[in-house]
């Protein structure tokens, strides 16, 4: 579905991202984790067109590439990120609606009706955005992103900002519709016990460097380590 | 380009426009204050200026043109910074849409506000001064077209700045266009500008139309030349303009800016 090959990101001759390559299968979720700078954010900002790069390939679909097929791979992936916001003098419903047009979402007003159900949003419906919590905030942008059905979904640490049992149904919501429809996830997060419980495959970060890549088990076998956690401090901290 | 796509981004703008009474304010306010200040002083100097008949056509013609030229760059930049401002840029450029179709949606906002402006401006010039613009017919239309065509070009130059030095150079969303007044001879002929200044002005579009204005409003002549001056200069800075843009974006893009100033 999508596939990263010897990707290479400078800002001002200094390598943000070296070299990496790694794919994304139908269906599953790759978790990807690293410390702050390590290069996640860039990576999926590579990989969505805003920020261009030196060398390596991005391609999706088995042909399409990142930026020459820009406009047709946006049309079929979608993004949310707890840092990233939406218009806050708009509602909710607004929202949507000029997203679902960008998106040229079909029968958008249902559309719109099924996302808000998905992320129980629906009595937030006509609030206007900026007296939303900031969890609030994440379930319609998380609604934003499921507006054009997308088969890829780049998530940058989607529930950070919310409480333990809206993000445990997000999550599960997120693994049945991989699951149901085939989607597939790139997910970054600092929360080790999230990408445990959600990811088939990690990615580790360290310095804009792989340092490890595999299927969750595997890489447990491979490290000899207990469980993510020790993975993680064995190969990405800094004294590792 | 995808009209869905442009009247998404017409449609966000607009949506602001409805749950904000200080934006819906901000539309008449300035004509209205600008028509109000301007027109008593135009009705003042006539008093002392017997020899300019037309005095008050002139200055309020002016106002007029100069304020919609202003508003039509306005309706591109200050649109752009509520995107910035509301840190919703990425999610505007990671959706399929291109720079083309968000450029087209903001002058498509752009112009409803001008065409509000215009009406604002026209019916209180009338109401109050007896000025009624709508006398130059069609040449109204040609003088705003090159008005406006250039205020657009301003307004995409200016957003290409913004977008390429981030929050540091917003200002420029209200300063540039006060950059090209005393050049665009809005309030006298070009001939009282000093030399060097005349011949900056040949190069300002909007000079030729202030000009032209002055000859209809004086004479009852409409100067295709003047007219077709402003439009070859508009057409060479839409051409540079683009170029620029283009040039400012991947420079954007490879510094990775949207994700810093637009999330």
């Amino acid at each position: 579905m999508a596939e990263v090959r010897s990707l290479w990101k400078y800002f001002n001759s200094v390598p943000a991202i070296k070299g990496i390559s790694f794919e994304i299968e139908k269906g599953e979720i790759l978790g990807v984790l690293g410390a702050n700078g390590a290069g996640k954010s860039t990576l999926i900002y590579c990989m969505l067109g805003v920020c261009s790069f030196e060398k390596g390939e991005i391609i999706f679909f088995n042909n399409l590439k990142m930026p020459k097929d820009r406009k047709k791979i946006l049309e079929r992936i979608n993004f949310a990120s707890t840092y990233t916001s939406l218009p806050y003098s708009l509602t909710v419903y607004e929202s949507l609606l000029v997203f679902g047009n960008l998106y040229r979402v079909k029968r958008i007003k249902e559309k719109i009706e099924m996302v808000l159900d998905m992320f129980s949003i629906k009595d937030l419906k006509n609030t206007p955005l900026r007296k939303l919590s900031s969890g609030q905030l994440m379930r319609v942008n998380l609604a934003k992103s499921m507006l054009n059905d997308p088969e890829i979904l780049l998530l940058d640490e989607p529930t950070a900002g919310l409480d333990p049992e809206i993000a445990e149904k997000t999550r599960n919501m997120l693994k049945k519709r991989c699951k149901e429809i085939g989607l597939s996830i790139l997910y970054t997060s600092h929360n080790l016990n999230e990408i445990e419980d959600i990811a088939d495959k990690i990615l580790i970060l360290k310095k804009g460097e792989i340092v490890a890549y595999d299927k969750k088990d595997q890489l447990i076998r491979k490290y000899g380590v207990l469980n993510l956690k020790e993975l993680y401090f064995k190969v990405a901290s800094d004294e590792s | 380009m995808s009209l869905r796509r442009i009247f998404g981004i017409f449609l966000a703008q607009l949506f602001l426009y409805r749950r904000s009474l200080t934006r819906v304010l901000e539309i008449f306010y300035w004509p209205t204050l600008d028509i109000l200040l301007w027109g008593f002083i135009t009705l003042y100097l006539q008093r002392y200026s017997a020899s300019m008949p037309k005095f008050i056509g002139f200055f309020l013609g002016a106002l007029i043109f100069w304020d919609l030229f202003f508003r039509a760059q306005q309706g591109i930049t200050v649109s752009f910074l509520e995107d910035m401002w509301a840190r919703n840029l990425i999610n505007i450029f990671v959706s399929p849409i291109s720079m083309g179709e968000y450029l087209a949606g903001l002058l498509l906002l752009s112009f409803f506000k001008v065409s509000i402006s215009l009406a604002v401006m026209s019916l209180l010039a009338y109401l109050f001064y007896g000025f009624n613009i709508f006398k130059m017919g069609i040449y109204l239309y040609l003088f705003l077209f090159n008005l406006i065509i250039m205020g657009w070009a301003v307004g995409i130059f200016t957003l290409g700045i913004i977008l390429r030095f981030g929050q540091e150079v917003e200002i420029l969303a209200w300063a540039v266009a006060f950059l090209f007044m005393p050049f665009s001879a809005v309030f006298y002929p070009v001939s009282v500008l000093p030399r060097f200044m005349q011949i900056i002005a040949k190069f300002v579009p909007a000079s030729y139309v202030f000009e032209g204005m002055r000859e209809v409003v004086e004479k009852g002549v409409f100067s295709w030349d003047l007219f077709f001056y402003s439009l070859s200069l508009n057409i060479f800075y839409w051409i540079l303009t683009i170029v620029v843009f283009k040039l400012l974006f991947k420079k954007v893009l490879k510094k990775g800016i949207i994700t810093k100033i637009g999330g």
